[in-house]
């Protein structure tokens, strides 16, 4: 087993136990907002896709990382805006009657 | 190893990312918070994304080229940007499927763009097995996110698809692919076994999600949350970028707990959620396709009736469900709960865990349609509260409200906790026909003496009532 798995996995674990502790917390109220929250934070792979569009590849591997670039962006815009746009609904009684 | 001083500088720049997704994510547990959450976040995505450039640019060499990126980020941002402020709150469910479906698909390419580039034989064993998981994973999200999408628009029939035979072959099709898997770390450059694996993750995507039922729905984009985020956590052991693992660890973290919490609320076991094709089976199917339900017919009152109920209410406690949704209902509930206020009624809501097609789908609608969220309750707050309760209005809610969840025993719902609609003096149900719901079962709420049905149209009727009550 290579020292890297070991770190990565000892990543991994802490992340996952980190995100179980906070996520548990999340009200019912706000798991739809919490669902397009986390899509968002998905659309990371774009670290991922920019190197692989940037690259000095062969076309198919250029087209294939574009097109991820395309996937995950809209992943991270969308993803933040819908999820700002439902969090300004959530209104305490004393909003707009 | 030591690091330059340009990755030092880059892989801070992921660290802080990595601590902000988390504090972003730590304030969503609250409403009152949540916003700057979003924000965090987002300052975080920034510091990644330019980390990444910086990293890609600078310190490897590996970015040369600019104009496709250039290109691809600004038609995805536009697109992102449309979907993010223009879709309805009713198609939520629908948007949060197709975004798993585009993580899927980046994170698939991703694996594929690895592979062809770096792939074959120089792959260590760690990447080989990372990118094909990250593949198989991301291939899979993608298709099983299309046809959760499919089922929700109604392109492909909400019913479950079943065959003989479908668990067996998914089984042998998911050993199939880890066995491929292995195959590649023994052999990394064997690429007809690599493309193996994208194709049966493809595959998989389809035939996973074909057996499974609208009610089922809500468990569906939990999963297919938490296999997305899987994926991404992939690719950053196939890459050796941390903030890939955390972010996909959080993800699929999130989008497992979400899944488990929606079993536990339908009182069913993951296992069975993702095998049992819920609302297959034949013999409630049978009572659906009869022309008249045995038993005693239910009490269908008219607008008046029930409009003349709700003017003597002194508390009305509102059970909205999918029907609420799909009539666009949630703005005319809004302005009869108004109506109602001014009289001096109280009005509550109850909220159901799986209510709708997603979780916390009511509280979205609710929340667009201006209802205050101190005014929403969970299931567990308020059940105590019907049997004190004049009116339960049920709106387009079915399962939810089911009692045959306390009572009958050969139920396929039986031992779901469910909303008391039943036990409020009178209950007023909302419905467009006297069918069975999505999940094809009988409701004995329908035929109980205390509950008077309206028929059509839900927000037609709502409106209606808003109208007689202003009289």
């Amino acid at each position: 087993m290579s020292l890297t798995l070991i770190f990565g996995l000892y990543v991994f674990f802490l992340a996952a136990f980190t995100g179980y502790q906070v996520i548990s917390k999340v009200p019912h109220l706000l798991h739809t907002p919490l669902m397009a929250f986390t899509n968002a934070i998905s659309g990371i792979s774009l670290v991922g896709s920019l190197l692989a569009a940037g690259g000095h590849y062969g076309t198919v591997s250029t087209v294939l990382g574009a097109v991820a670039v395309l996937a995950a962006s809209i992943n991270v815009v969308g993803g933040f805006l819908i999820t700002d746009r439902m969090l300004r609904m959530f209104k305490k009684k004393g909003g707009a009657r | 190893m030591t690091l330059s001083l340009a990755e030092t500088f880059v892989q801070l720049l992921y660290l802080a990312a990595s601590i902000l997704f988390v504090l972003g994510l730590k304030d969503l547990g609250d409403a009152q918070t949540a916003r700057r959450g979003v924000l965090l976040a987002e300052v975080g995505m920034v510091a990644a994304v330019a980390g990444t450039l910086l990293y890609g640019v600078g310190v490897t060499g590996v970015i040369v080229r600019w104009e496709w990126i250039l290109v691809a980020l600004l038609i995805g941002s536009a697109v992102g940007t449309g979907m993010g402020l223009w879709i309805p709150m009713t198609k939520m469910p629908e948007r949060i499927a197709l975004s798993h479906a585009f993580g899927g698909l980046a994170v698939g390419l991703v694996g594929v763009v690895e592979y062809l580039e770096h792939g074959g034989a120089k792959m260590s064993t760690l990447q080989i097995t990372a990118t094909g998981l990250e593949v198989a994973l991301g291939a899979l999200t993608f298709t099983g996110s299309l046809m959760a999408f499919g089922k929700l628009q109604g392109f492909i029939t909400g019913r479950p698809v079943t065959y003989v035979g479908q668990n067996a072959s998914n089984m042998a099709m998911i050993a199939g692919t880890l066995g491929l898997i292995g195959l590649l770390v023994l052999q990394p450059d064997a690429a007809w076994a690599f493309y193996a694996v994208a194709t049966l993750g493809v595959l998989l995507g389809v035939l996973l999600v074909l057996p499974i039922g609208g009610a089922d729905m809500p468990v569906v984009i939990c999963l297919l949350n938490s296999y997305a985020g899987l994926a991404a956590s992939a690719t950053g052991f196939a890459l050796g970028n941390n903030v890939l693992i955390i972010c996909g660890a959080l993800d699929g973290f999130s989008g497992f707990l979400l899944g488990m919490m929606m079993s536990k609320a339908m009182n069913r076991s993951f296992s069975n959620v993702l095998f049992g094709a819920f609302g297959a089976a034949p013999e409630t199917k049978a009572v659906t396709e009869g022309a008249a339900p045995a038993g005693p017919a239910p009490n269908v009152g008219s607008v008046e009736e029930a409009a003349e109920v709700l003017r003597a209410a002194r508390s009305v406690i509102v059970v909205p469900g999918y029907g609420m949704a799909v009539s666009q209902a949630q703005h005319a509930v809004r302005d009869l709960a108004n109506v109602l206020q001014t009289h001096g009624c109280e009005v509550r809501y109850a909220i159901h865990p799986v209510a709708g097609r997603m979780p916390g789908h009511m509280n979205v609608l609710l929340a667009e349609a201006n209802v205050p969220y101190d005014h929403l309750f969970d299931l567990e707050v308020i059940n105590d509260d019907f049997s004190a309760t004049d009116v339960a209005l049920v709106v387009g809610a079915n399962d939810v409200v089911n009692p045959a969840a306390r009572s009958n025993q050969s139920s396929p719902i039986y031992g779901m906790p469910i909303l008391s609609a039943d036990m409020a003096k009178t209950c007023v149900v909302l419905k467009r026909s006297l069918n069975a719901g999505f999940a094809g079962i009988e409701n004995e709420l329908f035929v109980r003496s205390n509950t008077m049905m309206v028929l059509g149209d839900a927000k037609k009727t709502l409106m209606q009532f808003t109208a007689a009550l202003k009289e």
